[in-house]
């Protein structure tokens, strides 16, 4: 009778808690995020529409059109190929809740591997979700991961085998969309979701696509551009341009012509767009780092990361002030509109314009959260999710 | 292909978090209790797909 009382208590307890962590898996799946629409969008569309496979799953994701007053040029922002990274998502963000296009097209994505964002680093200790703080109180957005869940694609296979080249890569990697370039129409969903977006490039004629990123202060490729060969000349302005005018530096990597699956290589091969990627440093995502928390991630403060940089083990500098969300996202939304700038420079006739889009300065001097539109107060039918 | 994987898969995080529960009432050491229910929870969840 007293074992039986021990055995009941023990699995009310085991109850409990698979309540509270599948509530929390569950909530952090199906949180909507907010996009108060700016005045320069012009169109809402699905990825879905250029490659009907991908309807009904988790990565037909919105796609955002900025028409700009005068024709020119098109370019693409991607955000949110790797969620875990959220400067590149909070950057395009700020384009499609305050950009206008005066001259040239924009097309924005916020969450490029939807599926991404719905699951997390259980075992990396990633906390669900983050708060941006804003004026009217804050914003909260999925984390995400890496790799798409495996609610959506499974089972991973053995060794993955890139399509088209046959390069061997990590099993993991097949989920990895920044890994699954140009995709495939009857493959796995990560490489359906390149195929779609690869079929969008083609169909829009896009001229520049910018994929976001961020990356580890251990990694080699930091703080840079990484450009397929079609976009060397305009990387290198906008390298230079960048690091002479405001203040951050910013270097150029060539996009390796033997490592595959990538958006640099495989974008600026299988379609007429210049492709580039841009990384900023995230403290966040190092192995050597402390706690593992919503501060770590927004503030880009780490006693173990600095001190790695003391040893000499690191390819971008960190100190006591970190690397902070608000630095990186205006690295991010200054070499975007730094880019608009050196294309026209070359291209007048179809040049590239966006407005009301905070530069680097502006976004430090006062947050991010200032530029995130209040959801309660947005136009009726101007306000999605994602 | 997946379909048959997915089911195969499926049937063993049943079937092993019987046998979980299964031992869960014969034991009679409370620490093996307890490690039983902490077992359980993943399988648990990945039974109700919850990740």
């Amino acid at each position: 009778m007293k074992a039986s009382i021990r055995k009941l208590g023990f699995s009310i307890a085991g109850l409990v808690l698979l309540v509270v962590s599948g509530l929390s898996f569950y909530e952090s799946r199906h949180l909507k995020e907010p996009v108060v629409l700016s005045d320069g969008v012009t169109q809402v569309m699905k990825l879905s529409k250029y490659f009907p496979d991908i309807e009904g799953t988790a990565n037909d994701c919105n796609i955002y059109v900025l028409e700009g007053k005068e024709p020119g040029a098109t370019l693409c922002i991607l955000g949110g190929t790797h969620p875990e990274e959220p400067a590149g998502r909070l950057a395009a963000w700020l384009f499609a809740e305050n950009g206008v296009m005066m001259k040239g097209r924009l097309i924005v994505v916020l969450s490029a591997n939807r599926s991404a964002t719905t699951v997390t680093r259980v075992g990396g200790a990633y906390p669900p979700d983050f708060i941006i703080p804003s004026p009217w109180g804050g914003q909260t957005f999925r984390l995400g991961d890496r790799w798409s869940n495996p609610l959506d694609q499974w089972p991973d296979p053995e060794v993955y085998i890139h399509y088209p080249s046959g390069q061997y890569l990590a099993y993991l990697d097949s989920r990895n969309l920044n890994r699954c370039w140009p995709g495939r129409p009857n493959g796995t969903l990560t490489e359906k979701t390149a195929y779609a977006f690869l079929e969008m490039i083609k169909k829009e004629k896009v001229d520049v696509v910018i994929d976001l990123h961020e990356a580890e202060l251990q990694y080699p490729v930091i703080s840079t551009i990484v450009t397929h060969e079609k976009g060397q000349e305009l990387a290198a302005v906008v390298s230079m341009t960048l690091t002479d005018l405001e203040g951050f530096k910013m270097g150029l990597e060539f996009s390796p012509k033997n490592l595959h699956g990538l958006s640099h290589r495989e974008i600026g091969d299988y379609s007429d767009a210049i492709s580039l990627l841009f990384e900023a440093p995230e403290p966040f995502l190092d192995a050597t780092r402390g706690k593992t928390t919503t501060d770590q991630l927004l503030t880009g403060k780490d006693e173990f990361v600095v001190k790695a940089g003391k040893h000499g083990l690191l390819f971008e500098k960190i100190d006591e002030k970190g690397w902070p969300i608000d630095v990186r996202v205006g690295r991010h939304t200054s070499a975007i509109l730094q880019t608009m700038a050196s294309w026209t420079e070359v291209h007048p006739e179809r040049p590239l314009l966006c407005d009301n889009v905070p530069r680097y300065a502006e976004v430090i001097e006062k947050g991010i959260g200032k530029f995130l539109q209040d959801p309660a107060h947005g136009k009726p039918g101007r306000v999605l999710f994602e | 292909m997946e379909l048959v994987v997915t089911i195969i898969y499926y049937c063993l995080v049943g079937f092993v978090s019987v046998l979980l529960i299964y031992n869960l009432i014969k034991t009679t050491e409370w620490q093996k209790e307890v490690l039983y229910i902490i077992v359980l929870i993943p399988f648990l969840l990945r039974l109700f797909m919850l990740k």
